[in-house]
């Protein structure tokens, strides 16, 4: 028997770029080909594109309407992918027993998240490139200057809120995730700072949304297509977010 | 004699590894804290060792702790005590390449139920280095004839086949399969069987689990019985069934010429004039037998000895974990 082990040739893993990579075209694929997570993560968005831009709840934000909506639409996109879409995802994967089947493969554990987090950022450029190309067409003219500092509020949200997504996806049943992330997104959006700017919230509100990573997120956004400028008080807020989000589902993520 | 069946069997759990050993576990423990805090000791001692070309099954109860011994061996969950070698390695944490070479069947499938089987088998390939061919692998596992249909809509035996398949898609050396027969139609059942056949042939080391005593008998090489979350016996299926003996002695007399046992002889009346001596331990207990038979000038009315089946010696066998905590049941017969 030992001799006929010997003859067998050991299995070896794809190498580790290539498995992250495989598992994120995967992970895009899934989120592109899902209906309802489609809906939450192009047609809402672009609705509510559509409507910021024909009603005045952002006069005065910007110079033109439309460069005060399409930050904080984006802002929304990223929720919708990184904190509802991977927390409903992660449910009921982990309900079917997927993650602990993908987790005794090469990908492993570590490779399953990293796939994921490529998996969200390459949604986002595809959502960047759809709505952003869009409110272009709509009339937007983002700051030059301003590319920069949403590139580093896009990957702080999209690790603060994939953490986020992932803790509740990880820890919740999957019906239950599904409830949880669905009322969130609906909440951040509307009362959140993410489609209007914390000064257009009503009093309490506005102020308490303050430390919110939705507002830090699109209150960075606008601030840095508007003005160009990088807000670093929504940077701190963001980096706090993303950092106890990321503890708290490594704590208590439960795979099965 | 032995009061009870298999007793022989358990006193000697722990397996002699040897040094080629695909997974070796030993004094395997594990509780999960249930709610309110309340700690539930699943797993109180395990033991089991599984070589290449040898196929390992581990035989139990629902309950009995055999998926959970078999998530410690893939490196799932994390013992409380005890030790887990996979290929020579510790399975938790354990590195892609070591992960490479170890197929894994859940119970549950763990399939995506939004896929369809041959998309979701072809990814799972695409993270080996050199899988095997996934067409060939569909094919042979009947997977084709429903390869569009989407994993949410399979029968039960159907998402069976595909999970085998994911598990064996990568080549490994060491195959875990959690029940493998579970659901399946008497076709696919066969197919199953005769790669499992294979891939012992092959020289791989498979440890599979059953509650299924027929699917035990018919593939094991090694069986390990567990029963509240401990080894009890293991050894062959032959080993198993004639544990204490080459079988139960069923003795029947004339009615009014039962002539009783000698002394000593442990046994069970099953009528009124028979007897079942269990596990007769060898020659010289028949001989005392018929010596005592013939002291009293009876011949018996029907003399059988009946081997017995695993099932029998799996009842036995738990009957005897049992026995660890209740009162003994098993008379003594006096002649």
């Amino acid at each position: 028997m030992s001799t006929a082990r010997e003859e067998l040739a050991v299995s070896r893993p794809a190498p580790a770029a290539v498995r992250v990579l495989r598992q994120a075209g995967y992970e895009v694929r899934i989120i592109l080909g899902n209906g309802e997570q489609l809906l939450v993560s192009l047609v809402l968005p672009l609705l509510a594109m559509i409507g910021l831009r024909f009603v005045d709840l952002l006069d005065g934000v910007a110079q033109r309407r439309i460069d005060a909506v399409v930050p904080g639409v984006l802002a929304l996109c990223l929720v919708s992918v990184a904190f509802t879409g991977q927390g409903i995802q992660t449910g009921f994967d982990r309900q079917y027993g997927v993650l602990r089947s993908l987790a005794t493969t090469p990908l492993g554990r570590g490779g399953l998240i990293l796939g994921r987090s490529v998996a969200v950022l390459a949604v986002l450029v595809v959502q960047g490139v759809i709505l952003g190309g869009i409110g272009l067409a709509l009339g937007w003219h983002p700051t030059p200057a301003g590319w920069l500092p949403s590139v580093l509020f896009l990957l702080l949200g999209a690790a603060a809120f994939t953490s986020l997504g992932l803790l509740i996806g990880g820890t919740l049943r999957a019906q239950a995730t599904l409830a949880v992330t669905n009322l969130v997104w609906v909440l951040l959006a509307a009362g959140g700072g993410i489609l209007l700017p914390l000064g257009r919230l009503p009093g309490l509100l506005g102020t308490a949304a303050t430390l919110l990573p939705s507002s830090a997120l699109g209150e960075g956004l606008r601030a840095a297509f508007i003005h160009g400028s990088l807000d670093l008080t929504s940077v701190a807020v963001l980096a706090v977010w993303a950092v106890l989000g990321t503890a708290a589902a490594i704590r208590w993520f439960r795979w099965e | 004699m032995n009061p009870s069946p298999g007793r022989a069997q358990t006193a000697t759990p722990v397996p002699d590894a040897g040094p080629d050993a695909a997974v070796v576990v030993s004094g395997l423990r594990k509780g999960f804290r249930g709610h309110g805090g309340h700690l539930q000791q699943v797993l109180r001692g395990v033991d089991l060792a599984a070589r290449p070309g040898e196929v390992t099954t581990l035989l139990g109860t629902n309950g009995a702790g055999k998926s959970t011994t078999l998530a410690c061996a893939q490196g799932l969950l994390h013992p409380d005590a005890g030790e887990v070698r996979l290929l020579g390695a510790s399975p938790w944490r354990a590195g892609a390449a070591l992960r490479a070479r170890v197929g894994v069947m859940l119970q549950d499938g763990g399939l995506p139920p939004g896929q369809k089987p041959l998309s979701y088998l072809r990814h799972v390939a695409g993270l080996y280095a050199a899988p095997r061919n996934v067409d060939e692998l569909a094919e042979r596992l009947g997977i084709t004839e429903f390869a569009g249909t989407g994993i949410r809509r399979l029968s039960g035996g159907q998402r069976q086949r595909v999970a085998l398949a994911v598990a064996l898609v990568g080549d490994p050396e060491v195959l875990f399969l959690d029940e493998p027969s579970a659901g399946l139609d008497p076709v696919s059942r066969q197919v199953v069987f005769d790669l499992i056949g294979e891939l012992r042939e092959q020289g791989r080391a498979v440890v599979l689990t059953t509650h299924l005593l027929q699917d035990a008998e018919r593939l094991s090489d090694i069986v390990y019985i567990i029963d509240h979350g401990r080894t009890v016996a293991h050894g062959s299926v032959a080993e198993l069934v004639g544990a204490d003996g080459p079988g139960d002695l069923h003795v029947s007399f004339s009615p009014g010429e039962d002539p009783g046992l000698p002394d000593g002889i442990t046994a069970q009346r099953t009528g009124a004039d028979s007897w079942m001596i269990p596990g007769l331990a060898g020659p010289e207990v028949l001989a005392a037998l018929t010596a005592h038979w013939a002291a009293h000038g009876v011949v018996p009315h029907g003399l059988r000895l009946r081997r017995r089946s695993l099932e029998e010696a799996f009842l036995a066998l738990a009957e005897t974990d049992d026995d660890l905590t209740t009162p003994e049941q098993t008379q003594e017969v006096a002649s």
